[in-house]
């Protein structure tokens, strides 16, 4: 169901120190990413408490991305690898629930890595909008109970 | 006699476990009659609907419903007892949470009918089917319909407030009862709408008796087969115990006893999402730091879901499964 039209909702969590600093870095040089991310703005990935993610799908929301400081350069020590085990234990989740797993992404960006950003926000918006919407939270409108011809043995 | 205070009792979509837990009350129930008169309780006395019709709107004053939300009777009953109800109370992990019968919104409501009806643990020879109509001689029969997911209470109508527990512990089923009582002869005062009662503030954790050292799993691993050490917390021994992020009430009964706390008493005060903060809580105790690591870590857990949402899928932030929405929703096709 890719189509022209579709215009993927995305959140973004960004790390203060390094991430949110390399997405202004991406707008000061001008570099060009789709709108469709909506950022948020944390103090480190380890606050990504999972609850935003969660609430974000079931709000309409077709993707998550989570973004923070490389491995062994959080400011805050061993955060983001904490945010690493919870992007795991979430992908894992999402699957168990049908939803594809591919719909979060976490990628790492130093306050320097602003054209890094960019392009990985623009390949999110990509994947998603092959994805297509989630539209989570709608239930099926035809009633459950049916008349079935064939019974399955 | 000057009139009693009515009290009235439903189930809905649930397993009775919370009506034998009333009763477990003892000699408290003799307490129940005393102060109450029940006009309406299917399990425990011949009450037809129509006689719940007839009452005034609010002349119940208290109403403990079980049960969760799944068909459309369910729902009409909900929302007729919430109009015939002073005190509305969610009572049981199913009206609160949707619980084990929740875990049904992983499936299209079609395939629970195709499973209970045509599938080999079935005896089935004649296929026969639920219609929701049917036309007999005497007239159109209906039977209820199912919704395509099931609801918590508080989904379909307004809840005053909530008693965890699957089921709720007896003492703490008598000690609401107790104060229920006292507010009535003016000695105690309701708490504030929407207030969980009948358990703590606190998580499970909190109350187990088991030894607690830093936690570093290597790896998780079933209950079964396997010596224990019976005094050391069994999270620690690598087995998956959601005792961090469950409300506490039950006195850790599971764990005291030498099993995981699964999580009957729900999500801890100020947890908006069971699963969310068992996926936090877990993701500090994995030693891993690289992703193959993590991920043959995580194998230890096979049901993910199962783990985390036993009792609160219905009643958790996403609800239920990609195949009971919308088939165009989720993946695209
Ligand atoms: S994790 Fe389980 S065993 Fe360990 S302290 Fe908590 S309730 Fe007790
Ligand atoms: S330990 Fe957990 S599963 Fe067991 S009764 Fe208490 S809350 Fe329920
Ligand atoms: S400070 Fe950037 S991820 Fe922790």
């Amino acid at each position: 169901m890719t189509n022209e039209t579709f215009e993927p909702i995305i959140i973004g969590f960004t790390c203060n120190w390094c991430s949110y600093r390399a997405a202004d870095l991406a707008g000061t040089s001008r570099l060009k990413y789709p709108p469709n991310i909506r950022l948020i703005r944390l103090m480190c990935s380890g606050r990504l408490d999972p609850t935003f993610v969660f609430k974000a799908l079931a709000n309409g929301a077709d993707g998550v991305l989570i973004t923070g400081c490389h491995p062994g350069e959080c400011h805050y020590l061993e955060q983001n690898y904490k945010a690493l085990r919870r992007f795991h234990l979430m992908r894992r989740t999402l699957k168990g629930l049908g939803i594809e797993p591919e719909r979060i992404k976490l990628v790492w960006a130093s306050a320097a890595e602003g054209v890094k950003f960019a392009a990985e926000a623009a390949a999110f918006v990509e994947e998603i909008c092959a994805l297509g919407p989630l539209q989570w939270g709608k239930p099926r409108e035809e009633p459950s109970h049916r008349e079935i011809e064939e019974v399955p043995a | 006699m000057s009139e009693k205070p009515k009290f009235a009792m439903y189930w809905a979509a649930s397993c009775g476990g919370c009506e034998i837990a009333v009763l477990n009350i003892d000699e408290k129930i003799l307490d129940v009659d005393a102060n109450f008169e029940v006009v309406f309780w299917p399990v425990a006395m011949d009450a037809k609907y129509k006689d719940l019709e007839a009452m005034e709107d609010g002349s119940i004053l208290l109403t403990l419903f079980n049960g969760g939300i799944r068909n459309d009777e369910n729902e009409y009953l909900a929302k007729l007892l919430r109009r015939k109800s002073k005190i509305l109370v969610a009572f049981g992990s199913c009206a609160c949470e949707g619980c084990v019968p929740g875990l049904a919104n992983l499936s299209p409501a079609e395939e629970i009918i195709t499973t209970a009806f045509h599938t080999v643990s079935t005896d089935n020879p004649n296929g026969v089917h639920p219609q929701p109509t049917y036309k007999a001689p005497e007239g159109e029969l209906h039977i209820p319909r199912l919704l395509p997911v099931l609801k918590t209470l508080d989904q379909v109508v307004e809840v005053d407030y909530y008693m965890p527990g699957c089921p709720p512990e007896s003492h703490q089923i008598a000690a609401v009862i107790d104060l229920v009582i006292q507010v009535l002869q003016g000695k105690a005062e309701l708490p504030p709408k929407g207030t969980v009662i009948g358990a703590g503030i606190s998580t499970v954790c909190d109350e187990c008796p088991r030894k607690r050292n830093v936690k570093t799993i290597k790896s998780f691993t079933r209950i079964f087969g396997q010596p224990l050490d019976p005094e050391l917390c069994l999270l620690e021994q690598g087995i998956p115990c959601n005792g961090i992020a469950t409300r506490s009430g039950c006195g850790a009964r599971c764990p005291s006893a030498g099993a995981q706390c699964i999580g009957c008493y729900g999500p801890a005060e100020g947890v908006l999402d069971y699963g969310a903060r068992l996926i936090t809580a877990y993701a500090s105790v994995v030693d891993a730091n690289e992703p193959d690591e993590i991920e043959r870590i995580l194998d230890g857990i096979p049901d993910l879901v199962g783990q985390f949402y036993r009792f609160n899928l219905a009643g958790s932030l996403l609800k239920a499964g990609q195949t009971a929405w919308k088939p165009n929703g989720g993946n695209g096709r």
